[in-house]
């Protein structure tokens, strides 16, 4: 099945998406029940308004934007290459695609001069925090390059990619497609996983508690120490 | 009618002396940790002032409290579709430059200094990055009206005033002003817990206490901007928001909060008052001029046996429905309506309340001194020395009526017993004064009792909070036999 690829791209591409995955599901449930507390975005906000907003704002626009953009094209893979069946639908999904992405580079730049220069913000910034930050940058930068050199990505996630992750998904992995990649491709592949591996000891925890009840919730929140069928 | 039971407070500020004992009470007992040195749950301002955070009362600067819009009650911070793109800047957000950056001195540099000509001193050092700083800002840089040029005249409050009023209340040598004592006022309508996307906050169910659960804030920071009275504080260190807890470990064993019980001028009183719940976003939709009335009309008299059955199928336990009954609060808010709330205009039902001081009760006309004029008793009322326009946009969302009648009903009992016990004023002007400010001369005494000789328990009417009972219905109190008290059994970390 797999044993036609080279050793290292087996290790990369099969075995350490695995761990990354398992070891993310584990670290961040565990977490989560044994110290809640910690599950914070940490903002720092509060200390430093003006950069805040002008690094902040574009980097999560951008990157929400770019995760959707792959989930999707994970998960509909056909709707997409139909989309792109047309030339200009095609441009119109590269160049939005590009653009978010260079405005989670700008934003992401600017939270890290922000937190090289504001000497508040430095106080709560640690060792882990410049780790996840040079991460995100190397993915970043390495998923702008991706998008000018190796146009049309839109068209060969689908194509190669999302059929890549899938067999992942269904425990017969293939790595057909991913070990003719170029390398910055493969970075970046790699990389994503990385991310996702260091994320239950990190800050990025937060991405998983962005509110989601709220928009459903009533807007006062009681709470009874008595059960609730005494009180009406 | 949905009953339920609220521990509430009035703050009598005639009474304050303004001596800073509650905020140091409470500062040594919660807020003295890394992240918090900045908070002051409890704090007392100067009025007129900016108050502190400065300004805070500016809402069009930071967008506190709730509005009506188009017919319905709703955030002026945040709507929920905005929180999803305003959660990763807040705009209406303060920053800490809004408070002031805490600080200590450098006091080892007068033990370590080298040998030299000058004396060594104590340079302030910042309590954030433990670099030197210049010193800006403080709490209560505006004390006693300290740099009234950039304070005491940038006070909202002053909105409305004639030039005279305004010149009035920062005349050479007749300046005047008055303390106002703050804590959260755990609200029936609280904007912080409508608007934490975690739900995070709540309010206890039991005694309305508004409380933030630790574990599950995520430090979105919509509570501080939501909060009109800027009583939610962000720790920036934690990344968790903080606020006053009324003491509950404390009120849960019998014990006034830490603010009430230290408080020199014994301008404070607690207690319960039973409120129907099922109209609260009703009565805060009311126009601007109603608010007083309708949040009274929300209290329920707890000597109703109508009130008391529905409060007995609520669940309310029977002591607390007889704590109610002897409440303090509830004689201050709605039977006497002497205490009343502050920025009502906010909507979110504040439930501490204020009596409006009198003093100083010197006029502005003429040589200062107040002339008895026989024909209108109360005219030193309206011409006071503070506006009764800068008292009601403070306690009447800018109708001057409440704080009036307030004033006037105290005034009254002063002169009241005046003629009782000095006799130097006729009990018959007294008595038609009593008449005048629709007040009985039992209430007289009673308001001049619990306003004067009030003991420790007639301030403090704290109702068993059966928080046992509680405990042993969810867990097994021999189990967690060590685990009692408050807090986590480990230190809070913060997070990576
Ligand atoms: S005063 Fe502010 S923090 Fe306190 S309950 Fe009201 S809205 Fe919430
Ligand atoms: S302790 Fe009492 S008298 Fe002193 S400032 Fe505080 S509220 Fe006023």
């Amino acid at each position: 099945m797999t044993s036609a690829f080279p050793f290292h791209n087996q290790l990369c591409f099969i075995v350490f998406p695995y761990v990354a995955v398992l070891t993310f599901l584990l670290g961040t449930i565990l977490r989560y029940r044994k110290d809640p507390f910690t599950y914070s975005s940490l903002s720092s906000q509060f200390l430093e308004n003006r950069k805040h907003f002008w690094g902040l704002v574009p980097f999560h626009y951008g990157i929400v934007a770019v995760l959707v953009g792959h989930i999707v094209a994970f998960l509909l893979p056909r709707q997409i290459l139909e989309w792109d069946s047309q030339p200009l639908r095609l441009y119109i999904l590269e160049i939005s695609a590009l653009i978010f992405g260079l405005l989670t580079v700008v934003g992401l730049v600017g939270a890290i001069a922000r937190r090289l220069t504001v000497s508040k913000v430095r106080v709560v910034t640690n060792g882990f925090d410049w780790f996840v930050l040079s991460l995100l940058l190397v993915q970043t930068i390495s998923g702008v390059y991706v998008a000018i050199f190796h146009p049309w990505g839109s068209a060969w996630f689908a194509a190669a990619i999302s059929p890549y992750l899938w067999s992942l998904a269904r425990f017969n992995p293939d790595l057909g497609y991913v070990s003719m990649m170029p390398l910055g491709v493969q970075l970046h592949i790699l990389m994503a996983f990385v991310i996702i591996f260091v994320t239950p000891f990190t800050r990025l925890v937060h991405v998983l508690v962005a509110p989601n009840p709220y928009l459903w919730r009533r807007r006062q929140v009681v709470r009874w120490y008595r059960s609730q069928k005494e009180a009406s | 009618m949905n009953v339920r039971s609220q521990v509430s407070m009035v703050f009598h500020l005639d009474k304050c002396i303004g001596c800073h004992t509650c905020s140091i009470a409470c500062k040594n007992l919660w807020t003295d940790r890394r992240g918090t040195e900045y908070m002051w749950w409890n704090n007392v301002e100067t009025k007129p002032g900016t108050g502190f955070p400065t300004k805070w009362e500016d809402q069009e600067k930071y967008h506190g409290g709730w509005e009506v819009k188009n017919g319905k009650l709703q955030l002026k911070s945040t709507s929920k579709a905005q929180t999803i793109f305003n959660i990763y800047h807040n705009p209406s957000m303060p920053t800490m430059d809004d408070y002031y950056e805490p600080w200590t001195y450098d006091y080892q540099h007068l033990f370590n200094a080298p040998e030299g000509t000058d004396q060594p001193t104590a340079r302030p050092i910042s309590m954030v990055t433990g670099e030197l700083i210049q010193i800006e800002a403080g709490p209560n840089w505006d004390d006693d009206l300290g740099g009234s040029p950039v304070y005491a005249e940038n006070d909202p409050n002053l909105k409305g005033l004639t030039p005279d009023q305004r010149a009035q209340l920062v005349a050479v040598e007749r300046l005047v002003f008055f303390y106002f004592p703050r804590i959260c006022n755990h609200c029936l309508n609280p904007a912080c817990v409508a608007s934490c996307p975690s739900g995070a906050l709540y309010k206890r169910g039991e005694d309305g206490i508004v409380l933030v659960d630790q574990k599950r804030c995520r430090g979105w920071r919509m509570c501080v901007a939501a909060c009109p009275y800027k009583k939610m504080f962000y720790n920036w260190n934690t990344g968790k928001s903080e606020k006053c807890i009324l003491c509950y470990p404390r009120l849960e064993t019998g014990q006034a909060p830490a603010c009430f019980h230290s408080c020199v001028g014994r301008i404070r009183y607690l207690g319960v008052m039973l409120y129907d719940a099922s109209k609260i976003e009703e009565m805060a939709s009311l126009p601007d001029e109603d608010l007083v009335e309708a949040q009274r009309s929300l209290v329920l008299d707890p000597n109703d046996p109508e009130v008391v059955a529905a409060a007995r199928k609520s669940g309310i336990h029977e002591s607390v429905i007889e704590s109610a009954q002897r409440s303090p609060v509830y004689q201050f808010v709605k039977v006497w309506k002497i205490a009343l709330p502050p920025h009502i205009e906010y909507r979110t039902m504040p439930m501490l309340f204020y009596v409006p001081p009198m003093s100083p009760v010197m006029s502005n006309v003429a040589d200062g001194t107040i002339h008895h004029v026989s024909d209108n008793l109360f005219h030193d009322i309206d011409e006071s020395r503070v506006p009764l326009k800068f008292l009601a946009n403070l306690f009447g969302a800018g109708h001057e009526e409440f704080v009036r009648y307030a004033l006037r009903k105290q005034k009254a009992v002063r002169w009241y017993r005046r003629a009782v016990t000095v006799g130097d004023v006729e009990m018959a002007t007294a008595e038609r004064m009593l008449r005048e400010a629709d007040c009985s001369p039992e209430q007289a005494e009673a308001i001049y009792r619990l306003t004067s000789l009030c003991t420790f328990d007639d301030r403090f009417v704290i109702p068993p909070m059966h928080r046992e009972e509680a405990i042993q219905m969810m867990e097994d109190p021999l189990e967690h036999k060590q685990g009692v008290g408050f807090g986590f059994l480990s230190g809070p970390r913060r997070g990576m």
